[in-house]
């Protein structure tokens, strides 16, 4: 178990090389603008550009560019410094980080609430009225994106442009040690909005694991030894039809805290991912490297802990 | 009155592609103390009329008429709830693969303790001392530590065992045994059945033994019952229909048996054609498209169960006498090649 623990961290530490490498070579080959350019303001003279672009280090062959980077990052940890603000990458990330595990927690939690009793309900019922209105239901929600699904809810309940003032709208966030509440409030909008495809999604999920699970024998067994159909389903159902969710959802989660892009973007939320869309629209080269290594250590190290996890979860599997 | 009287049992499943007519006027019983085989090929109904008496085919789609009567109760007219208290109790059941019939995620000592708990309000402590009794009963090797493994973890047999041990805790009156030695190594099916017999002998338990291997009814049964089509064939103490066999099914699963001394150049006699689809069995006697002796009669008629000697029931319209006499000739065949 230990020698395959750090077998998996070896070989995670060694994607986070070659994900940070392709990183910099897409940024290189296809960048989305030119950083100096865009630093130098309007009606730049060449001289300032490239004044710029010897500042930034820009003018010195890639594979150099890269190996600073990577030095800078395996010795001390560091990031680099944001082209745009030349503000510490790392320290902008670390202040965005508790906004998106906020953000990623709240929703979880909504999306497990929903998730696991539409797909129990459903299950025990398959064709039933309630299970098609249910599934029919997650299907839209699958279907419909975030950003379309968090305009319409703006629309609607935000207190500034909303049909119904009832909560906080775009741009609101405050943490939590500031306002409990107020914190509270301005994330409930775009919990929902982002815990909608994944409450359908795994609802569906749920549904379709539980109902093949009391298919099994061992659940004939069950409900022959006299137990109620309830715990039949809960205790002995449920238990193994929830395994391959668990998986799931610790991959979902380490998504998750490397940026709800969309979710952030759309709300106007100071996390990781809205740093990410800023970045990349400003041409910021250490915070893209900075965001994109984030979001692949947070799957990473899930895609890790999820394996581990599954060993406790089902007693068969051993490594 | 019998322990376990099965009468005139019904049970049609409705599905997409028609009706399922799985068990057809089925009626059985069975005392303590006794064995009940029911014999049949795969889809002969047997295990539907097993299930049905715990109850454990109330589905949606499902018809159940007739009456399952225990200790004159009839089970079939239960609430739910009232049922439940039976199963496991008064009426236990093992199946064919124990490794798919136990939780996989679940510790042998918790199911156990479960299957005590369903039915006792006992502590945690009670019900695990009793579990490691009943695993000792049933000759697990170091118990107290099999009450932590996982199933996965003990071999087909002692799954088995733990499956039976599961049953049995509860020191229930009818225990059913649904092909309870198919999945298992030939020399582990005996342990498994001389275990069945002991147990019973020792608690009195009236067992039901489902199997479509008619060398484990002779073994173990006293009573055996032929099924096909959802349709008892041939019903009677195991002397009669073994050594008497009347209905051309019998002597068909017969002559399918290997003997000990068989050859393994020497071919294998099965009975000719397919089990029918119980979605439209054959009109008539259901066995007759695949019958060697079929007479005109077979396909317009449904033979009556009847009484040829006491307490030996055969459905077929052949005559008597010639029936004796063809089941004369089949035992004496089996008798010269083994």
């Amino acid at each position: 178990m230990l020698r395959y623990i750090v077998g998996r961290i070896l070989w995670g530490a060694f994607l986070l090389v070659v994900v940070s490498a392709l990183t910099f070579l897409i940024f290189t080959v296809f960048p989305s603008a030119d950083p100096a350019a865009l630093r130098a303001g309007r009606q730049a003279t060449p001289e300032l550009i490239a004044q710029i672009r010897h500042t930034l280090g820009l003018d010195r062959p890639v594979y150099v560019q890269y190996w600073i980077f990577l030095k800078g990052l395996v010795l001390h940890f560091d990031l680099g410094y944001s082209y745009q603000n030349s503000v510490s990458v790392k320290s902008q990330i670390f202040t965005r980080l508790p906004v998106t595990l906020s953000l990623t927690a709240g929703a979880f939690v909504i999306w497990m609430l929903a998730a696991i009793p539409i797909g129990v309900i459903s299950a025990i019922r398959p064709r039933s009225l309630l299970d098609r209105a249910t599934m029919g239901a997650a299907l839209v929600a699958i279907s419909a994106p975030v950003y379309f699904l968090g305009l319409i809810a703006l629309f609607l309940f935000s207190n500034d442009i909303g049909v119904v003032h009832l909560l906080p709208g775009a741009g609101t966030y405050a943490p939590i040690s500031v306002s409990p509440w107020h914190w509270f409030t301005s994330l409930l909008m775009p919990w929902c909005v982002l815990a909608a495809a994944f409450a359908a999604f795994y609802a569906r999920m749920v549904r379709g694991n539980l109902i093949d699970t009391l298919g099994e024998d061992y659940i004939r067994t069950a409900r022959a030894k006299g137990l109620s159909e309830r715990r039949v389903v809960m205790r002995h159902g449920l238990r193994a039809a929830l395994t391959p969710v668990v998986t799931m959802a610790g991959l979902d989660i380490g998504i998750l805290l490397g940026g709800a892009i969309l979710t952030e973007t759309v709300f106007n939320i100071p996390g990781i991912g809205r740093y990410a869309y800023d970045s990349i629209i400003n041409s910021d080269l250490p915070a893209i490297e900075g965001t994109v290594l984030f979001g692949a250590f947070f799957i990473i190290t899930a895609n890790i802990f999820v394996d581990i996890l599954y060993a406790f979860l089902d007693p068969r599997v051993r490594y | 009155m019998a322990l376990l009287e099965i009468q005139d049992l019904h049970v049609r499943f409705a599905t997409r592609d028609g009706v399922v007519h799985a068990v057809d006027g089925v009626s059985l019983s069975v005392d303590r103390g006794r064995t009940l085989g029911i014999v049949g090929e795969s889809g002969s109904g047997k295990s539907v009329t097993a299930l049905t008496v715990m109850g454990l085919t109330r589905l949606p789609n499902a018809t159940i008429e007739g009456h399952v009567l225990l200790d004159g109760v009839d089970l079939l007219g239960l609430p739910d709830d009232e049922l439940q208290k039976v199963r496991g109790r008064r009426v236990a059941m093992i199946f064919q693969d124990p490794l798919s019939s136990l939780h996989p995620l679940y510790k042998i000592g918790w199911q156990l303790g479960e299957a005590i708990q369903a039915h006792e309000h006992v502590s945690d402590k009670a019900a695990r001392a009793r579990a490691l009794a009943a695993l000792t009963e049933v000759g697990i090797p170091s118990p107290a530590e099999r009450l932590s493994s996982y199933p996965h973890e003990l071999s087909g047999g002692m799954r088995q065992r733990v499956m039976i041990a599961m049953a049995l805790v509860l020191d229930p009156e009818i225990l059913i045994a649904d092909e309870p030695t198919t999945a298992l190594d030939v020399t582990v099916q005996a342990q498994i059945l001389d275990l069945v017999r002991a147990l019973q002998a020792d608690h009195g338990t009236a067992v039901v033994l489902i199997t479509h291997d008619l060398g484990v009814i002779a073994e173990t049964a006293d009573e055996v019952a032929v099924m096909y089509a959802g349709r008892i064939a041939e019903l009677g103490p195991l002397g009669a229909v073994i050594d008497r066999p009347e209905h051309p099914y019998t002597w068909g699963l017969l002559q399918s048996l290997p003997g000990a001394e068989t050859s393994r150049s020497e071919p294998l006699h099965p009975i000719d054609g397919a089990p029918p689809s119980l979605i439209s069995v054959p009109t008539g006697c259901a066995f007759h498209p695949r019958c060697p002796y079929v007479l005109p009669v077979c396909p317009a008629k449904q033979p009556a169960l009847l009484e040829t000697t006491a307490g030996h029931t055969v459905a077929c319209h052949l005559p008597t006498a010639l029936r004796r006499e063809i089941g004369a000739e089949v035992r004496a065949s089996l008798e010269t090649r083994t």
